[in-house]
């Protein structure tokens, strides 16, 4: 393990932005938390979190990553929101997905990094899906354990965070210290993150490192007021599809999907033709869609999930039980976005222990 | 690498109406497309209007053509059927899993079809009946809206003149002039000719009509195990990227369109799941 400073860390920027990856990190805009092309960290800053609340505030001191999860998500780089995925010109279908710019993620949370695994089981096995492998194959990751938690996080429940799982891909993973005045200990778990830290260099972590880490790390598990009982859920869930409580959640819920916009795993897309008048060309697009929209089930003439009731099934469902057998895990990753940003404050900890209760 | 989500430009070899507002199309199939089964379905894709999943409908042993046979419906199947001998259009596929025929080797077979899901059963057809000492009894039920609505007619009753199989028909609604059955497939199936214990049910229709007739044969003592169901769900990608066409954990165009009761059954059985 490395002990940097924050000048060290600048110095990771400014060596990755050299060798011509795009460095894509967090930044402040528009009162909350981005994810974006960055040439450095933005300073002192948190948030403050819970059902259908989210507010950016200043922190009094110099952290790096004294923020938790904003809506954004790393996902919009690997599965953007919108992407032509051919083009019909005279009548031949021509591939037209570029040759991807090298990025580096910069501050992927434990949860977040166990949801670029998930995204990664989706769109790299069975089948592979060309334009997300490009973009996958040569991201660089830099990972940071998180030295605080938001309300709206329940990752111990899951098993993802607060700290990185070291089975997952990555190449450095950093641990904030002392925020006041801020020191990194960081580690690598891969070649090609042993041969950044040497190159940035800094000095060896003290014997005493390991435990700092685990200290930080019992302090933010301590800090985890959410929880998710996950024992027997598939089951549970896909067995309580009569149960009444499904009434009551439709008499809350908008349909308006941010949930599932928020969401870091959610994977559905709707590919639509456009062509351009003039030219006649045709552009075959793609974009995220969600679960909650009358399309999302259409066939002709008809809607499979009609009411909203039916709706919010499919995603609580699918996210939490239809995963498993899908992709091997469940759907969720603990990030509790999809708390934060829905907008009359639906709690999906709080909805499946009503669903577990009896009708 | 190959692109899952591309298609092929494929020529139109022909366009035929078979019933008002249904008809065939049979296109080139691409040198590298592979042989297809009973049961899986394609792709077909109309530039500037976007695509459809449409079964093949054809002998799965004829090499020269990929049979479909469609129902005009919206955008993309009405510009299916204005298309012209020559013309090109895109083609992806064969996708999903097919009818398990190999299975139901040895014993009867009974086969469902209501209104254009008659259509992805007629491969099984000329399978069974390629190797028709392989199975005992063959049925074949079918349902429709109108008499003049009736697909494969003419086929259908060859086969069963030649023996080759039962055929029963009942259509919704008719004229005076109408001889046959009024009425809901179901109502055939107690008097079609299997045995309950020794029969293999395909079966593709309305989903209500799927989910009668699967109460109605459990009620004649035929396991869950020996029915099987195409299903029909929204489907773009038909790779299962996209999320459309989920059943619970079933990706309908992945792990189906064909699948065993067993694997369904509370879901299909559960309303707007
Ligand atoms: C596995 C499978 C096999 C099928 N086989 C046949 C067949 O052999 N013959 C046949 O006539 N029909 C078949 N269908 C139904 C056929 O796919 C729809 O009737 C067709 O997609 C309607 O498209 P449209 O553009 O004409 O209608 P519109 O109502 O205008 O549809 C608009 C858009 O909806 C989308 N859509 C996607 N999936 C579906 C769907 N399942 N139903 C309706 N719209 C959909 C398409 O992008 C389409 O462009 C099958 C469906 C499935 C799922
Ligand atoms: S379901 Fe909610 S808490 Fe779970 S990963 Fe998605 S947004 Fe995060
Ligand atoms: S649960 Fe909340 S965020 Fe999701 S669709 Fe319903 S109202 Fe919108």
């Amino acid at each position: 393990m490395y002990l940097w400073s924050t000048q060290q860390l600048q110095a990771l920027i400014d060596l990755l932005r050299a060798r011509d990856y795009d460095v894509i990190g967090p930044a402040v805009r528009d009162d909350s938390l981005h994810y974006e092309r960055i040439d450095s960290l933005p300073v002192g800053w948190g948030d403050r979190q819970d059902a259908g609340h989210y507010q950016l505030r200043e922190r009094a001191d110099q952290s790096r990553f004294g923020y938790n999860l904003g809506a954004a998500t790393w996902k919009q780089f690997l599965f953007p929101p919108r992407e032509t995925l051919f083009r019909v010109r005279d009548g031949d279908f021509v591939n037209c997905r570029e040759a991807p710019q090298k990025m580096a993620f910069l501050g992927v949370r434990p949860c977040e990094l166990a949801a670029i695994a998930l995204q990664d089981r989706v769109f790299t096995e069975d089948p592979v899906e060309p334009g997300y492998l490009a973009r996958r194959k040569d991201l660089l990751l830099i990972a940071v354990n998180c030295s605080q938690a938001a309300p709206t996080c329940f990752c111990a429940s899951t098993g993802d965070g607060p700290e990185v799982n070291a089975e997952l891909p990555t190449d450095l993973v950093l641990t904030e210290c002392e925020p006041a005045d801020p020191y990194y200990l960081v580690e690598a778990l891969t070649q090609r993150g042993q041969d950044l830290l040497e190159e940035v260099g800094g000095s060896q972590a003290p014997a005493s490192a390991r435990q700092t880490v685990d200290r930080l790390m019992d302090a933010t598990r301590e800090q985890l007021t959410r929880a998710l009982d996950t024992e027997e859920l598939p089951g549970l869930l896909l067995g309580a599809l009569d149960h009444p409580h499904w009434d009551d959640l439709a008499q809350r819920c908008l349909a308006c999907g941010n949930c599932t916009q928020v969401c870091p795993t959610c994977f559905c897309s709707t590919a639509e033709d456009h062509t351009d008048p003039i030219t006649v060309e045709v552009r075959h697009n793609r974009r995220w869609d969600s679960c909650f929209t009358q399309g999302h089930s259409y066939l002709t003439g008809s809607v499979v999930h009609r009411s909203v009731r039916s709706r919010y099934r499919q995603w609580l469902t699918h996210k939490l039980a239809s995963w498993v057998a899908q992709f091997g895990r469940s759907g969720c990753t603990g990030c509790g976005r999809c708390i934060t940003w829905c907008p009359v404050a639906i709690d999906l900890t709080v909805e499946t222990e009503a669903l577990r209760a009896a009708p | 690498m190959m692109d899952p989500l591309l298609p092929r430009r494929v020529e139109i070899l022909s366009v035929a109406e078979e019933v008002q507002n249904v008809f065939t199309l049979d296109l080139r199939p691409p040198p590298d497309y592979g042989p297809f089964e009973a049961g899986q379905f394609n792709m077909l894709y109309v530039p500037g209007a976007g695509q459809a999943a449409i079964s093949v409908s054809g002998d799965p042993r004829d090499k020269t053509r990929l049979r479909h046979t469609i129902r005009r419906e919206g955008n993309v199947t009405s510009l299916l059927q204005a298309k012209q001998v020559a013309d090109h259009i895109g083609l992806r596929g064969p996708f999903g899993q097919g009818w398990p025929l190999a299975a139901a080797e040895g014993g009867d077979l009974l086969l469902l079809g209501g209104g254009i899901g008659l259509a992805p059963l007629r491969p099984a057809l000329y399978q069974a009946l390629a190797h028709r000492e392989r199975f005992h009894r063959i049925s074949l039920l079918i349902g429709a809206r109108s008499p003049e609505q009736l697909l494969y007619y003419p086929e259908l009753q060859h086969w069963a003149d030649e023996g080759s199989l039962e055929l029963q028909v009942c259509v919704d609604s008719a004229s005076a002039t109408w001889r046959g059955r009024v009425g809901v497939i179901t109502d055939l199936i107690p008097e079609a000719e299997f045995d309950p214990q020794q029969v293999t049910v395909l079966m593709c229709g309305p989903e209500i009509m799927q989910r009668f007739s699967v109460r109605k044969l459990r009620g004649l003592g035929v396991k869950g195990e020996a029915m099987y169901l195409s299903l029909e769900r929204h489907m773009q990608c038909a790779v299962g990227l996209c999320g459309h066409c989920q059943l619970g954990p079933q990706f309908v165009c992945r792990d189906g369109p064909v699948f065993p009761l067993g694997k369904i059954e509370p879901y299909l059985m559960t309303g707007e799941f």
